[in-house]
């Protein structure tokens, strides 16, 4: 079953989107959009991961190998963690400035163009 | 579209995406294999230079263009939060509750955590090259240990202890501070973000050459950069209040 | 795959779930921390320690807290 972490990132990034899109409200729509980010950040580890191995910081103890997880992924996925708060809450406060305007944060509701 | 039309779109589009993941992960290598080229490269690069957490030399010194760009990000929407949250012009300010009370044990861990998560915090910012750390997660911590004191206290504390137009300020010198770090790999070595000061020992506090540096630039944008964020937030839900309806 | 590596893998998964099964935000914000702390073991057993630091930090303090003001101002101001 070893493509079981794989599986897992497929299933959160489908169910995330299948919460955006079957949702009827804005701020639930945001925070699936954050459960199919997490599904890239697992999909991304699970990559790198190597069986029997310590994490890629060498100290005192331990004394530079070759044999430690793929440190390049997890570059990739702690910058990404903290940008991605910033653009949820980037998209929470659009979500306020449409409950201000709109008086409503329904998707369906908010479709149609005012003329 | 209607909302019933949308989700069967969905289903059909999520089957199709769902058989193509099986597909390809099917044909990955498998879990846990020792088949990482780009992690031996990662490693002996780091070593060259000798740092001790080679995540933070990938993300300093072998990537460290991509660093800025996510940094520059970060900075583009808390700029975006800012302008989208300024108080409109028939909004009244209302202020905080007068009745909201803390009990008594939540102010006294309050008061003893807020140092204590604040110098664990630069902690983390500073040993970011030997220990797992780094700017990035040094600076959540100390704008999360800065929100102890709205915990704590009151809306009123947090608001004379955090002066906003020096948070902002400490964003834009964060940044800055990165680019001009770059800059002197220019001027010295002639490539941006060449790490090119002295080495230092492998594992000590002063190795690694620029990334240290880098660190701290990088932990004084994110601090302040989401310490603005949330005073935005807490602006527009506690002072502001809302509009009747 | 090692049993807490699975186990880890399946927490995650189940709390997802959880996440886009709630409806109401404000009650969304909870379980997205409780997804947050399981997402922070899952990095940490993937031998990924910055990783997990970071998602700590962020997932159950900062984005819960935007969630929860971003739910209170709207729900204030209808």
């Amino acid at each position: 079953m070893s493509i079981y972490g794989y599986l897992v990132a497929g299933a959160l990034l489908l169910m995330g989107s299948a919460g955006i899109v079957a949702s009827r409200n804005l701020v639930h729509s945001v925070v699936c959009l954050a459960v199919a980010q997490a599904g890239t950040y697992v999909l991304l580890l699970s990559v790198g991961y190597q069986r029997h191995s310590p994490a890629p910081v060498f100290g005192s103890t331990s004394a530079p190998t070759k044999r430690v997880v793929d440190p390049v992924v997890q570059a990739m996925c702690l910058t990404d963690i903290v940008v991605s708060a910033t653009i949820t809450s980037l998209l929470l406060a659009l979500a306020i400035q449409i409950a201000k305007r709109h008086r409503t944060i329904n998707p369906d509701e908010l479709g149609a163009l005012r003329g | 579209m209607n909302r019933t039309v949308r989700i069967w779109l969905f289903a059909i589009g999520a089957l199709a995406i769902g058989t193509c993941l099986v597909i390809a992960f099917v044909g990955m290598p498998s879990f846990g294999s020792t088949f990482h080229p780009y992690r031996d490269m990662a490693i002996r690069a780091a070593v060259h230079h000798a740092t001790a957490n080679a995540v933070g030399s990938v993300n300093f010194d072998q990537r460290s263009l991509d660093t800025l760009g996510e940094e520059i990000i970060l900075l583009a929407s808390v700029v975006g939060v800012a302008a989208l949250l300024r108080p409109a012009g028939d909004e009244r300010e209302s202020g905080p509750s007068p009745h909201a009370r803390v009990l008594e044990p939540t102010r006294l861990l309050g008061y003893v955590m807020l140092p204590l998560v604040l110098v664990i915090g630069a902690d983390v910012v500073t040993h970011g090259h030997v220990t797992p750390g780094g700017g990035f997660q040094g600076g959540v911590v100390v704008a999360s240990g800065v929100h102890l004191l709205y915990v704590a206290g009151s809306y009123r504390a947090l608001e004379r202890l955090r002066p906003i137009p020096l948070f902002e300020a400490g964003e834009a010198l964060g940044a800055a501070a990165f680019a001009c770090i770059g800059i002197v790999g220019v001027v010295s070595a002639s490539a941006f973000l060449l790490n090119t000061i002295g080495q230092g020992s492998f594992g000590g506090l002063f190795s690694a050459g620029t990334i240290p540096l880098l660190n701290g630039a990088v932990g004084l944008e994110v601090a302040s950069g989401i310490i603005v964020l949330i005073a935005k937030f807490l602006d527009q839900a506690i002072l502001l209040g809302g509009r009747g309806p | 795959m090692t049993v807490v590596v699975a186990l880890a893998l399946t927490l995650v998964l189940l709390a997802g779930a959880a996440v886009v099964l709630t409806h109401e935000p404000s009650r969304q914000a909870i379980t997205l921390s409780v997804f947050g702390l399981a997402l922070s073991v899952l990095f940490l057993v993937l031998q990924a320690p910055d990783v997990a630091l970071s998602q700590l930090a962020v997932g159950t303090v900062v984005v819960p807290l935007v969630v929860m003001l971003t739910v209170s101002k709207v729900r204030g101001g209808r």
